[in-house]
């Protein structure tokens, strides 16, 4: 693997310089950059279909994009496969749910530390002594992270049979589970109601607090981004129509546009 | 009253992560390992051992390994037989080439052979899904069941075309060709497949078992928690034909004694396993066994149990009836419980649990 840097806080952790992704004649997105700094939240939002979630999957790997360049922690990198972009600590959650519906919330939580065990296939034989020692490290971590959650009382319960504000909580905390340095939210409060949006707010900010994780988030709750996040990303049509704080992207006449529409 | 777990707290993580969480279950497989290994060998007739209990743990294993592919990593395998014929002639030709070797370590090693054929039949896996990947396993089924018919030296040339089990003994005693008893082969059979089940235990409550299932429930998650899929579908290849070859290792010199392999596994078995499996439960141990057990139960009640009723039933007409009860089964199960007979057998732990008390 490349070699990558240590970052401070508030420096750039994740540049994207004039990013192109073209699906055959389809335009996703056009010439787009921006930056992430350690240790900010960063909101990406604008209207239905402009190219919102393609950046992320651009960023972890899943898309290809066909111009530009992505640097993360100091290494420009080409193509790459999403699980060595989890390597490198970049985790993310998904717009629709993409648990593992038949596991238990634990095994699901337990799969974020994956990259992290060690024990080989023949430790693994031998459920008892070394493997199992490293699997009840991993428990406590996780166990730390269901506390954190407050999903304790759906420890063994399999995800599938969960409600729909609960399973993004459990993917959340499988997120975390991989103890990123990046992390992407795609629309983490879709579809809630209003108290279990408060709720994955103030653990999006403990997250930030506590782990010192860096967020970047997707999300339709105008309330919600411009509470939350430190720096603001918009885009439409695959295009980048303004940047900044909160306050400057609130007063951007083109932002107004893009989501009141504007008279011809 | 009696299965509950009340005033058993786990005070460690790894007693709350025991495969058996509830003393009872410990007690019960406990009776079930003694019963088994003790009371059957003992009290069993030579008919009973070798017509019921051995074809039943030689399906069970054969059915362990192909939920580990089908069940656990959700990928659909057509091959089964076929990965089973490896494991038997691979070990008919080491055992002949090397007969000092105790045959349980070739029946073991054979393992080894059939899990690297199923990973190069695996290779297509990371492309392409569901039937068609039925399809790909397909014509592994039909290209090995081609080789051991057509490459004589895989049955060292004999005239018959057929796999003939030397002796063997373990420990002075006999456990293969015509001299050695049902009860040395159930013994040595049980044997095995209690050590099989264990690691197999080991190996899918672990990190990789984890991993086998996230790449079947949502194999993009699982790429993006940085599982890479190509190597985890290659080892549940792998692993799930390691079983299988030692499954048919089993078979042919431990319950056969001998035969033509291409009856043995052809397609028809691994369908026949396939059922096993999707009536036992998809992605459960215990599922392979009582599919194994339900499979193999019916038509020797059907062709000797009913007779002795009282009920003339001929030997045709016997198998004509199992074929439909065994069509009518799975039908019933794909729609009433897709998961089978463990997950009945869970719902019954449960009600039991609350009994009478269901609320």
């Amino acid at each position: 693997m490349r070699q990558i840097q240590t970052i401070e806080p508030g420096a750039t952790l994740l540049a994207v310089e004039n990013v192109s992704l073209r699906f055959g004649g389809v335009k996703a997105i056009t010439d787009v950059s921006f930056d992430i700094r350690k240790g900010e939240v960063r909101a990406i939002i604008g209207p239905n279909g402009a190219g919102k979630t393609s950046m992320l999957n651009v960023i972890n790997g899943f898309y290809h994009p066909q111009d530009g360049r992505i640097t993360y922690r100091g290494a420009t990198r080409t193509k790459m496969r999403p699980h060595v972009a989890a390597s490198q600590g970049i985790a993310r959650t998904f717009q629709n749910v993409a648990l593992f519906k038949g596991m238990t919330t634990l095994d699901n939580i337990m799969i974020g530390r994956t990259l992290k065990m060690r024990r080989s296939f023949f430790w693994q034989l031998w459920r008892h002594g070394p493997a199992m020692a490293e699997e009840i490290e991993h428990r406590k971590f996780v166990e730390e992270i269901i506390d954190f959650l407050e999903i304790e009382h759906i420890r063994k319960v399999p995800v599938g049979k969960l409600p729909y504000g609960l399973q993004k909580r459990v993917e959340l905390g499988r997120a975390l589970a991989m103890e990123p340095e990046l992390l992407l939210l795609d629309e983490p409060m879709a579809g809630m109601n209003l108290e279990e949006k408060e709720d994955m707010c103030r653990f999006i900010l403990d997250v930030k607090e506590q782990y010192g994780t860096t967020i970047a988030l997707i999300e339709h709750d105008m309330g919600v981004v411009m509470d939350l996040s430190d720096r603001v990303v918009v885009l439409e049509y695959g295009r980048k129509i303004a940047d900044g704080t909160p306050d400057e992207v609130k007063a951007d006449q083109k932002v107004i546009d893009a989501y009141l529409g504007v008279a011809h | 009253m009696l299965y509950r777990e009340t005033g058993q707290f786990k005070k460690t993580y790894a007693a709350d992560m025991a495969v058996f969480p509830i003393l009872q279950d410990r007690i019960g497989l406990a009776v079930i390992l003694v019963v088994a290994a003790g009371f059957i060998p003992a009290f069993g007739s030579n008919f009973f051992l070798s017509s019921v209990m051995i074809p039943f743990l030689v399906f069970s294993l054969a059915a362990m390994g192909l939920n580990i592919i089908t069940g656990y990593t959700g990928l659909i395998s057509l091959g089964t037989g076929a990965f089973m014929g490896v494991g038997a002639y691979a070990c008919y030709k080491l055992t002949t080439a090397f007969p000092g070797v105790n045959i349980v370590v070739w029946i073991l090693v054979s393992g080894f052979f059939s899990a690297a054929i199923g990973a190069v039949f695996g290779l297509p896996s990371l492309r392409i899904k569901g039937f068609y990947l039925a399809v790909a396993t397909l014509a592994a089924q039909f290209f090995l069941e081609w080789c051991f018919v057509r490459i004589p030296w895989l049955y060292n040339y004999a005239a018959s075309g057929a796999i003939e089990v030397p002796t063997r003994t373990l420990l002075g005693i006999p456990v293969t060709g015509a001299t050695a008893t049902p009860t040395t082969r159930y013994l040595v059979i049980l044997g095995l497949v209690v050590l099989l089940t264990w690691v197999a235990s080991n190996i899918l409550h672990g990190r990789i078992g984890r991993t086998f299932m996230a790449v079947r429930d949502m194999d993009i998650a699982a790429e993006l928690m940085g599982i890479r899929l190509l190597p985890a579908k290659l080892m549940a290849f792998a692993l799930s034909s390691f079983y299988c070859g030692v499954a048919g290792a089993v078979m042919m010199f431990l319950w056969y004694g001998g035969g033509e392999a291409s009856d043995a596994f052809n397609i028809n078995q691994s369908f026949n396993i396939l059922f096993m499996v999707i009536i036992g439960g998809l992605g459960s141990l215990i599922g392979c066994f009582l599919g194994a057990a339900l499979l193999n139960v019916v038509p020797i009640i059907l062709k000797f149990g009913l007779p002795a009723l009282g009920v003339p039933l001929g030997g045709a007409t016997a198998e004509h009836i199992n074929h439909l009860f065994v069509g009518g089964l799975i039908i019933f199960f794909l729609i009433v419980e897709p998961h089978g007979l463990a997950r009945l057998w869970q719902i019954m732990k449960q009600k039991l649990r609350t009994w009478p008390f269901p609320y």
